[in-house]
């Protein structure tokens, strides 16, 4: 089983909801990554998705376009992600790393030798952005044999029939964009997402992450309360940014949000 | 026998060629194109797709669209024997297919009257386009004046910089310029920004890109808005001379231009079909904008193609003299072509460019857009080459007017 599928059995079994940080690889600087990882899992992270920096990242939001741009001045290569991850599982077996990001690095790696050396690195999952399934064969062929998880993403605009044929290919769990948007856009509308998963569950029997539009502790909560993980991207990313000068400062800001999070994700849980 | 005019009116629903049947029915052209976009955006490209097709076997909308490109855009075009410079260069008669006098002044306006009439159709209130020099946002804000839609236009700061007289143009005519200050700034960033506001906006928006690339339908979609070129140019030939070009030729940005004159020529084997990239400072020293020349396959912007990319997969910065070809990736279509042998592909410099821009603008009395002078440098040095009693078309794809700021300053002369 999966290091993904066993975090969601446990966390399912124990009522409790995930929360799932995402940051980009390298960003501000190389250094930063791992320690940041170590420091989110402490504050009460469930699974990390890990951003790749890539140039043309047509579907994220100013802030996250900033981190890329950071990681990618300091010439973070999609290999030197595979390097974080395997310095981070040297110290951490048991949480799950998703790298998020777009098609392109991992073309020109070729997908072949990119799920043989991520497997290797200790990376669980992939969520490509610009990989819809009917673009997938090739991707999913190279990674399934080395036990990766290829993690879809669904939308406000994804109808039954998109959403069932995401179903019979998603592993892991499944990504609920909650706003048509871009990464950072947006108010929450939790009726309408709680609608859309009610939708989604009639089909996809995985767990349902929610992302984009999650700002803090209340939104988190209300996310919390309707899905499976709560997905937090900008948001920390924002923050990261703000400290781009002063990196040594990073994990603790973080940890700090990341533990609000938690308690509001919690709460909601119990209530 | 059938007139040119005649020929027209029945063209625009005609069928794609019999024997070459691409893309297919997922937007593929062999390996290439596709749809590698986020899920968001997949309802709306099914839904576009599904419209598309409905609408070009429409009898209605055919006939609005062929009104429109008579009487608004001004087609047909004229195929002109460009007679002086065919003499000076001393081989190949030349044929210039005359976009250039288009409304607005280039090609792209026989796309944009096509899709925002499907956006009209659609009922989609707005619409945003992408721009690199200028050109297709002038075209897509001045359809979308003429219908009353809301129109917001995404274009680099660099190009913002050069492209002044069009960025007031697209002002003018009540459209929104944004100007996009991530990335590299020109206009493989305009098209990531466009993205971005498409899919948030997806519900009362159409994208009407200027090129025959992104995710499918697009560079299909494009490309048939287009093919009218290849179409008349084929008639105005076979009527003028009896028989077809023994080379059509175009530069390539995106490829619209080139792939709208290609088309109609695929099944006539004997006819060559030669693309024309941007060398910039030349293809050794990788400042340049030469995907087919020079780079290789990859995923930008919703579909496979060739792209100037580093070793790590990053879309790599770009160099022409001509805003219009300042683009790291190319249409899919043209990547298959390559591949496949049909249509062959060259780069010509920046100097090379220029030089063609002046004897045309001396020569002839027509000043071209660089765009359009790489195909014209390239005519240039094929021509003398080829008999005298064998034809060259080039499609003249737009006019110089825009580009006067960027050739006065290389003469060191500020307007």
């Amino acid at each position: 089983m999966s290091r993904i599928t066993t975090r969601f059995e446990r966390l399912r079994a124990e009522g409790r909801t995930a929360l799932i940080p995402f940051v980009t690889a390298g960003d501000p600087s190389p250094d930063v990554t791992v320690p940041l990882m170590h420091r989110m899992v402490a504050a009460g992270a469930d699974l990390i998705e890990l951003g790749v920096p890539f140039s043309d990242p047509m579907a994220d939001g100013p802030v996250i376009q900033r981190a890329t741009e950071r990681a990618l001045a300091a010439g973070v290569s999609l290999r030197d992600v595979l390097a974080m991850v395997r310095a981070f599982r040297a110290e951490d077996a048991e949480t799950p790393v998703v790298l998020m990001g777009y098609l392109n690095p991992v073309e020109v790696m070729g997908a072949e030798t990119f799920a043989v050396e991520a497997a290797a690195a200790g990376v669980d999952g992939a969520l490509v952005v610009d990989v819809p399934p009917e673009e997938a064969d090739a991707l999913a062929g190279a990674l399934r044999p080395q036990g990766l998880d290829l993690v879809y993403l669904l939308a406000p605009t994804s109808d039954d029939e998109r959403i069932g044929r995401i179903g019979a290919v998603a592993s892991g769990f499944v990504y609920y964009v909650a706003v048509k948007g871009v990464t950072g856009a947006g108010n929450l509308d939790i009726d309408a997402v709680a609608a859309k998963l009610t939708e989604i569950r009639r089909q996809i029997t995985l767990p349902v992450g929610v992302g984009f539009g999650i700002k803090d502790g209340p939104s988190a909560a209300r996310v919390a309360a309707v899905a499976d993980a709560v997905i937090v991207g900008s948001a920390i990313v924002g923050r990261i940014e703000h400290l781009a000068e002063t990196p040594a400062l990073i994990p603790d800001a973080i940890g700090g949000f990341l533990a609000e999070l938690r308690q509001a994700i919690d709460a909601a849980d119990k209530s | 026998m059938a007139t040119i005019a005649d020929d027209i009116q029945q063209s625009s629903a005609a069928p794609p060629q019999p024997g070459y049947a691409y893309p297919d029915a997922a937007g593929h052209f062999g390996r290439y194109g596709g749809r590698f976009v986020p899920e968001t955006l997949m309802h709306p490209l099914a839904e576009l797709t599904a419209a598309y097709e409905r609408y070009l076997k429409d009898p209605a909308f055919v006939a609005e669209l062929d009104n429109d490109l008579r009487d608004y855009v001004g087609r047909p075009s004229p195929l002109y024997h460009a007679e002086r410079w065919s003499r000076e260069l001393g081989g190949a008669q030349i044929f210039l297919k005359r976009e250039d006098l288009n409304h607005t002044g280039a090609h792209k306006v026989n796309n944009t009257v096509g899709q925002a009439l499907l956006a009209k159709r659609m009922g989609k209130t707005r619409i945003i386009a992408e721009t690199g020099a200028g050109q297709h946002g002038v075209a897509s804000a001045t359809v979308a004046a003429r219908m009353g839609l809301e129109c917001v236009v995404y274009m680099g700061e660099v190009d913002v910089a050069r492209q002044q007289a069009n960025v007031y143009r697209m002002r003018l005519l009540g459209a929104t310029v944004v100007s996009v200050t991530s990335g590299s700034r020109t206009l493989k960033d305009a098209l990531n920004e466009a993205m971005r506001d498409w899919v948030t906006n997806v519900d009362n928006t159409f994208y009407i890109i200027g090129t025959v690339a992104g995710p499918h339908p697009y560079p299909a979609m494009v490309r048939d808005f287009q093919a009218v070129i290849g179409r008349e140019t084929r008639a105005q030939m076979l009527e003028r001379s009896g028989r077809l070009p023994d080379v059509v030729m175009a530069c390539v940005g995106g490829g619209s231009n080139a792939m709208g004159l290609f088309y109609p020529f695929i099944d006539d084997a004997d006819v060559r079909m030669i693309g024309v990239e941007a060398g910039g400072d030349g293809l050794a020293t990788g400042r340049h904008a030469a995907p087919l020349c020079a780079g290789k396959p990859g995923v930008l912007h919703g579909n496979r193609t060739y792209l100037m990319e580093d070793d790590n997969g990053q879309i790599q910065d770009t160099h022409s003299i001509s805003a219009g070809l300042d683009y790291p990736g190319v249409g899919p279509e043209h990547a298959w072509l390559k591949d496949s042998g049909r249509a062959e592909y060259v780069s010509v410099t920046d100097d090379e460019a220029l030089a063609a821009f002046h004897a045309l603008t001396r020569i002839e009395g027509i000043i071209p857009a660089l765009e359009t002078s790489h195909a014209l440098a390239y005519a240039a040095k094929l021509a003398p080459t080829m008999r005298r009693d064998q034809t060259l078309v080039v499609n003249l794809s737009g006019r110089g007017d825009k580009d006067m700021d960027t050739v006065a300053r290389l003469d060191g002369i500020k307007l």
